[in-house]
């Protein structure tokens, strides 16, 4: 998962160039490029998943709604969406789809694809939530849990953050006298022992995500 | 059978012994019945049991039998004895089973069997024993009428099993619709695309094969006669007449296609809007190679509309789905993706329905990148050189036009089957219909239609069975269905041909009594020409002669004595089954005072659904009231008002009559007998008025074989309700 700029060097944005690319086609440009996306066209439109999912009433789209949307062309509809970004992985669908479409690795496939196009809604809180938990847990290594919940409630402004701050406090306060919450954690943090290890996994699984969508894997 | 011996036997078994006083009975079958051999045994059904009775025919000269022992329904093949008439009293199913145990009911168990064996006796002595139709002919060739699949399935399977086939096909050459198709769906695994018709063998065996003669070009003028000795004019385009003698017929005529025309808002009518039918007509031009529209443009898109002028609620259209026409747009969609994977096939549904392995067929056509997309079809416009399907996407729930070089409008099939003969003349005029069978019936020249003129058959009960013996309907004739339910169709029909003629052959009924041997004798020099037998027979079987006096064509009735509850001077009768055995038997049983609070309630049960249902009630020991007295008919159409009139003026206090559902979707075994029933029991109200009675002395029922549970429940709120009334006024007066 990267953000838009780090996808590429070219100058053409990747939304264009994909729009140019498949033209009208947005079934076989999700088939290509979504994870599992050759799965859509399978669907029987039975709408078991969309009676399956516990954030059904939740979101805009279910997915069998999302899947007749890519038959239909939807494609901008589609890929600012929130409904994927809804998805909580219970799998509660898969499990029950007739036809056995992956339909939790669909979704999420979806909104990989939405997000790296730059097309994702921006302030969507679970996007959101998983930018800023990426971010924090390749920084080190280790997800700095102070930072994250800091960060969290400060996406919204200064006021907003402190205010949040504020009607925690007591959850706070009891977790540091619980010794569960290291005020120091915010100076850097512990980390994991073999750092550029670590970043060296993560360049090799780049790596092989970008083979896999070019199709030399 | 100049001499009537009758002889009683008498069953301890089944724990009969244990609680019924058997000396009262045997004296029953001596002092009342007049037996004149009584003989009780311990275990009548065994080997030892049944030899003592066959022992009695053959060196006794006992040529009447009356068993008293279980249900007339089991035990048949012990107590076989075909060359002496029979009847049994149901001491076991009927009163042991029934009648609630202890020995405070002992007195009212024992009056339900002594009256039991009373009815066995007095039935049996008006019984003869029944000596087969003397209208039996032996001709076993079967008919097939159309080349369809169907048609020359069911020749091919009678001629394999050994029997002569002709076929007649109107058009020039065999293979009807599957002729016309470039390809058909898959019948078995990998469901993967289309398959050869594989009709082209099918023709060859047929015109190839020693025992199946073809009329091409042919319809039928007449056909006469009845199973095992139709006789079919058959006659040839040019006016050439020849005859063919036949013992069954096989109505394989299938179906024409839906007008297009009649659905211009789906755009039937414009240059590329075509039908299924029109749609092979392009694949089998194209010969493989990329289908191309009428104007020779190469199609690049197309859309299939499904339902178009189906399932129509309206009552504009066909109000029915045909089955088949789902399974076929996907196969016609893949005809495209199979040449050109990047022509856009679009099927629009609002529900696919694949039955069977059709759902396997279904997702190759989704892998094949066919798109399926819910939604109702609005109109289909022209749209230089092109079209635009306007319709209701059904799950984004929005208005969507889609342009399209072809639309396939996925119509329905609807029934050659003839002429409707329930329609008035007027009426019938301006449909405009042509008779296929040209029957030469009184009621009427082709097969009456159950719904959307469909030839009629109940299609749970009894499948290609007909309201015309010795004629079966096959394909979609019967009902709409693809090739490969049209072969079974076929292979079942067939083999309801070959049943028909050989029980033809041997003077028996053919199904639902088949292996009966009685048939309905008239006695002519009473018959007042009400013709109400003739219009009444389910199933055509009556005709007139020229002195305007029934003709019974003894093989094709099915026994049903539709005729005999119909007759009201009672001129019409069975062997072993006629006015009078009945109403010996409403005669026989002992009847209590009318102080005695002990009413009697006559139940004249279907032998088809509600006598069953009555002996599963014994099965499982459902107790009911011991008043009842149940005597099984062939149909309740077979029953005559007058044992109605007798009972109540032999001071029966109630009469239940229990038949089978009637209506649209009728349970009924011989299609019309219990509404006919019902109808004349409406006369019965006034004859109750008359008298003085309640109009609840006689009641009745619908009972299904599965409702045992039910039926015990009926009898018992009955009771109560006679109770409620109080005891009829009449008795003692008979």
């Amino acid at each position: 998962m990267g953000a838009p700029a780090m996808t590429g060097a070219t100058m053409v944005d990747p939304n264009t160039a994909a729009i140019a690319r498949y033209r009208n086609n947005f079934l076989q440009e999700v088939e290509e490029r979504v994870e599992e996306g050759k799965w859509v066209k399978m669907c029987m439109q039975c709408g078991v998943c969309a009676g399956s999912c516990p954030f059904g009433p939740h979101w805009e789209h279910s997915p069998q709604k999302i899947f007749m949307m890519i038959r239909a062309g939807k494609r901008d509809e589609v890929l600012t969406s929130d409904s994927m970004w809804m998805c909580t992985s219970c799998y509660n669908c898969v499990v029950r789809c007739p036809r056995q479409l992956p339909i939790t690795q669909i979704m999420h496939g979806l909104a990989t694809y939405a997000h790296q196009l730059g097309l994702a809604p921006k302030m969507q809180p679970t996007r959101d939530f998983s930018l800023q938990f990426w971010d924090n847990c390749t920084k080190t290594g280790r997800v700095n849990e102070l930072k994250l919940t800091l960060g969290l409630y400060f996406k919204d402004g200064l006021v907003a953050g402190i205010r949040k701050a504020w009607d925690m406090r007591s959850i706070g306060l009891g977790l540091l006298k619980a010794k569960r919450l290291n005020p120091f954690e915010l100076f850097g943090g512990h980390r994991c022992k073999d750092r550029k290890g670590f970043a060296a996994m993560l360049k090799k699984a780049r790596e092989i995500e970008a083979r896999r969508k070019t199709g030399t894997a | 059978m100049s001499e009537m011996k009758t002889a009683a036997y008498l069953c301890a078994g089944c724990g009969l012994g244990d609680v019924l006083d058997a000396g009262q009975l045997e004296k029953i079958a001596q002092k009342e019945g007049k037996m004149h051999v009584v003989k009780r045994h311990a275990f009548l059904c065994s080997a030892e049991g049944v030899q003592t009775i066959r022992d009695d025919i053959a060196k006794e000269g006992v040529t009447h039998v009356m068993i008293g022992a279980c249900s007339r329904r089991a035990k048949t093949e012990a107590f076989h004895f075909p060359e002496v008439a029979m009847s049994r009293a149901n001491l076991r199913e009927g009163v042991v089973w029934v009648v609630a145990p202890g020995s405070e009911h002992d007195e009212v168990r024992q009056e339900m069997a002594n009256d039991y064996v009373r009815m066995g006796c007095a039935e049996l002595k008006k019984m003869k024993v029944p000596a087969g139709n003397p209208d039996a002919a032996g001709n076993k060739r079967i008919l097939v009428v159309g080349g369809g699949v169907a048609g020359l399935t069911a020749a091919i399977e009678a001629a394999d099993t050994g029997y002569d086939a002709v076929v007649v096909e109107k058009e020039m050459q065999l293979g009807g619709w599957a002729a016309k198709l470039w390809k058909r769906v898959p019948f078995r695994a990998p469901y993967d695309g289309p398959r050869d018709t594989g009709i082209a063998d099918l023709v060859m065996r047929v015109a190839g094969h020693p025992r199946i003669k073809v009329h091409l070009h042919s319809t039928i003028v007449e056909t006469a006669g009845a199973p095992g000795r139709f006789t079919v004019k058959v006659a040839r385009e040019s006016g050439e007449v020849t005859e063919e003698r036949v013992g069954a017929i096989v109505q394989a005529t299938g179906f024409s296609t839906y007008d297009l025309a009649k659905l211009p808002e789906l755009g039937g009518g414009q240059d590329n809007v075509v039908d299924q039918a029109g749609l092979e007509a392009l694949a089998r031009a194209a010969n493989g190679r990329a289908i191309r529209r009428a104007d020779g443009k190469e199609v690049a898109s197309v859309v299939f509309v499904q339902c178009a002028g189906q399932r129509d609620e309206s009552g504009t259209h066909l109000p029915y789905c045909s089955g088949h026409c789902c399974a076929t747009s996907i196969k016609q969609a893949m005809y495209f993706k199979d040449t050109n994977p990047e022509v856009d096939t679009v099927v629009l549904y609002t529900d696919l329905r694949v039955p069977g392995m059709g759902e396997d067929f279904y997702r190759s056509a989704q892998d094949k990148g066919v798109i399926f997309t819910k939604g109702r079809v609005a109109k289909v416009a022209a749209a230089d050189g092109a079209c635009t399907v306007h319709f209701r996407d059904l799950i984004l729930d929005e208005d969507v036009a889609i342009d399209t070089d072809l639309v396939v409008l996925a119509t329905g099939q609807v029934p050659n089957s003839g002429v409707d003969i329930d329609l008035p003349d007027e009426d019938a005029a301006k449909t405009r219909q042509v008779s296929i069978l040209n029957l030469n019936y009184r009621q009427g020249k082709d097969m009456p239609q159950l719904k959307y003129g469909f030839a009629d058959s109940h299609f749970i009960c009894f499948p290609y069975e007909t309201r015309r013996t010795g004629i079966y309907a096959a394909g979609p004739v019967r009902r709409p269905m693809d090739m490969q339910q049209a072969t079974d169709d076929a292979t079942g029909a067939a083999l309801k041909a070959i049943q028909a003629v050989e029980n033809a052959a041997k003077g028996q009924a053919a199904h639902p009594r088949a292996g009966d041997l009685s048939y309905p004798i008239v006695r002519l020099e009473g018959c007042t020409q009400c013709k109400r037998c003739t219009v009444e027979c389910p199933f055509g079987a009556i005709d007139e002669d020229e002195k305007r006096y029934p003709v019974f064509n003894e093989s094709r009735c099915r026994r049903c004595g539709t005729c005999m509850g119909a007759c009201p001077v009672r001129v019409i009768s069975f062997e072993n089954y006629s006015v009078d055995t009945v109403g010996a038997q409403i005669k026989a049983v002992d009847m209590p005072d009318e102080f005695s609070e002990r009413p009697r309630i006559l139940a004249l049960a279907c032998e088809n659904d509600a006598y069953p249902a009555l002996d599963m009630a014994g099965l499982s020991r459902t107790v009911h009231s011991a008043f009842v007295r149940v005597i099984p008919v062939r149909c309740l159409g077979s029953v005559n008002t007058i044992w109605i009139t007798d009972a109540i003026n032999a001071g029966y206090d109630g009469v239940m009559m229990m038949g089978c559902r009637k209506g649209d979707d009728y349970q009924c075994h011989f299609v019309k007998g219990s509404e006919l029933a019902q109808e004349r029991m409406g006369k019965i109200d006034d004859t109750l008025k008359q008298l003085g009675l309640e109009s609840e002395r006689v009641a009745s029922y619908e009972v299904a074989i599965t409702d045992s549970r039910r039926v015990a429940r009926l009898i018992d709120d009955y009771a109560a309700r006679i109770k409620e009334i109080g005891m009829s006024p009449l008795k003692g007066f008979a």
